[in-house]
């Protein structure tokens, strides 16, 4: 099972395997997102009941948690991919790190702007000064600050190593944003999903919550896979395989 | 020629950036005036009402002190980038993280330290509580050392490139944000007559994760910037 792995990573680690692999998995993949963003949408917005307390505008929740999720964790697949790079130097790790950069963003931007929405209902204003929505806020910064270190670097290989060590350093903040709510007293929920003795949310918002956050998991491998698949024929457009391809 | 030992390399490295910038006093001058100037700017611009002043002082005085100590990183390793000094540091026998730990440590002497100075000063000018003077010198004493360590990571990644100062600004600035929140906090905590006891050893705990760590990144991240 092992050596079966180290054979598929490696294998992986080659632009015209991967950039073949990608393609042939893409049509299954959106297929997929799009049973699963069907099906959670119609849980959450149809079949899930009001809330007792927030009634109909807690339903945002269904894309802001799982865009708050995501942007966590891709950054998260940005540092592995930064160790990746650091310790055996892969090209596709390189250019997975730096096409997650952008999604990622989206993401906590997306998540930034759904918790407004729904913070002038609920809070009356659309931005409070909390733990989370301002770790999230500098969440944001940190990728953009990824983004921007690889534009200003013109050599691309090297720019991808630069913003492998960023990303490593970075993700000292992901705990941050995690403890946060413990830390600074906030006008934020505490977590209802994840705690450890009974979550606190009903069953019926909580399977849509969570096929939604398959879906946006999903969503982002269709995206990274385009972008990679991208990327690597403008890295490798003077290779034979790239040639080859658009020969035929 | 006479092999260094690794302490000797360090405290070497340490006295000659030292002696440096002792040579070149106006630019050590410049992160303190900047430091004093951007405090004075905040009364102008908000009102000196007493109370006011007294309750945003802690943020204010860190604030300032984020700014100073990032604009005056770009120095740690410039200099020694365009005259090669950094290329041989690099060749050298000795570890480059212990190298790196020498050249951040004479850059924190250098524009950290001084902030201890004038940091009681505008405190006072300010109107802080005086009971907070005493964390507000250690949060200072814990928390630039943390600035610069962590800067020295931004910098490493950006001093091969020409524009670097917007971008270094945009990568140091978010991993700032703990040692703001805990320092401005223990002030906050101190000026009200409580124990900060917390934020200090959080701040220590900072201290120590940026002692140890951070070395080793800005290592790997000049290493890339040379190639």
């Amino acid at each position: 099972m092992f050596k079966w792995f180290v054979k598929w990573f490696h294998r992986m680690g080659s632009p015209p395997h991967f950039y073949r692999f990608a393609g042939s998995w893409l049509p299954w993949l959106t297929v997929l997102f799009a049973l699963l963003t069907v099906a959670g949408l119609y849980g959450g917005l149809v079949l899930a009941p009001p809330d007792y307390q927030q009634g109909e505008s807690y339903r945002i929740i269904f894309i802001h948690v799982p865009a708050a999720w995501m942007s966590m964790f891709i950054y998260v697949v940005m540092a592995i991919c930064g160790i990746i790079v650091l310790v055996w130097r892969m090209k596709l790790a390189e250019v997975v790190l730096i096409c997650s950069a952008p999604i990622g963003a989206s993401f906590t931007f997306l998540a930034l702007v759904t918790g407004s929405l729904w913070g002038k209902p609920m809070w009356g204003t659309y931005w409070v000064w909390d733990a989370r929505l301002t770790s999230e806020l500098i969440l944001l910064f940190l990728y953009l600050g990824v983004i921007g270190l690889y534009g200003a670097i013109d050599e691309k290989r090297v720019a991808g190593r630069a913003v492998a060590i960023l990303a490593i350093v970075g993700v000292v903040n992901i705990p941050i944003i995690h403890y946060s709510v413990e830390w600074w007293n906030s006008l934020h929920q505490g977590a209802t999903v994840t705690k450890l003795d009974k979550p606190s949310i009903h069953w019926s918002m909580l399977i849509p919550l969570l096929l939604m956050a398959l879906s946006f998991k999903v969503y982002f491998i269709i995206s990274l896979f385009q972008r990679v698949r991208a990327e690597l024929l403008h890295r490798e457009r003077n290779s034979r395989w790239v040639e080859e391809l658009f020969r035929s | 020629m006479k092999r260094l030992s690794l302490s000797q390399a360090f405290w070497f490295l340490l006295r000659r950036d030292l002696l440096l910038a002792f040579r070149n006093r106006s630019e050590m001058a410049n992160p303190l005036l900047f430091f004093v100037l951007v405090i004075t700017l905040f009364p102008l611009a908000i009102g000196a009402e007493p109370n006011l002043l007294a309750r945003i002082a802690p943020g204010i005085i860190w604030v300032a002190a984020l700014l100073a100590s990032m604009l005056s990183l770009d120095g740690i390793f410039r200099s020694d980038f365009d005259d090669g000094t950094l290329e041989q540091m690099l060749l050298s026998a000795h570890p480059v993280p212990v190298l790196v730990l020498a050249k951040v440590t004479a850059h924190w002497l250098v524009t950290g330290l001084p902030l201890l100075l004038v940091a009681p000063l505008l405190a006072m000018m300010l109107g802080l509580d005086e009971d907070a003077y005493g964390i507000l010198l250690l949060t200072i004493l814990l928390g630039t050392p943390v600035l610069s360590l962590i800067g020295s990571i931004g910098v490493a990644l950006t001093v091969g490139l020409r524009k670097g100062g917007i971008i270094l600004s945009l990568l140091v600035l978010p991993l700032y944000v703990p040692v703001l929140i805990f320092s401005s906090s223990a002030i906050d905590v101190a000026a009200s007559g409580l124990p900060a006891t917390a934020q200090i050893s959080m701040m220590l705990a900072f201290l120590f994760l940026a002692l140890s760590l951070s070395p080793v990144a800005t290592a790997a991240a000049l290493k890339m910037s040379m190639s």
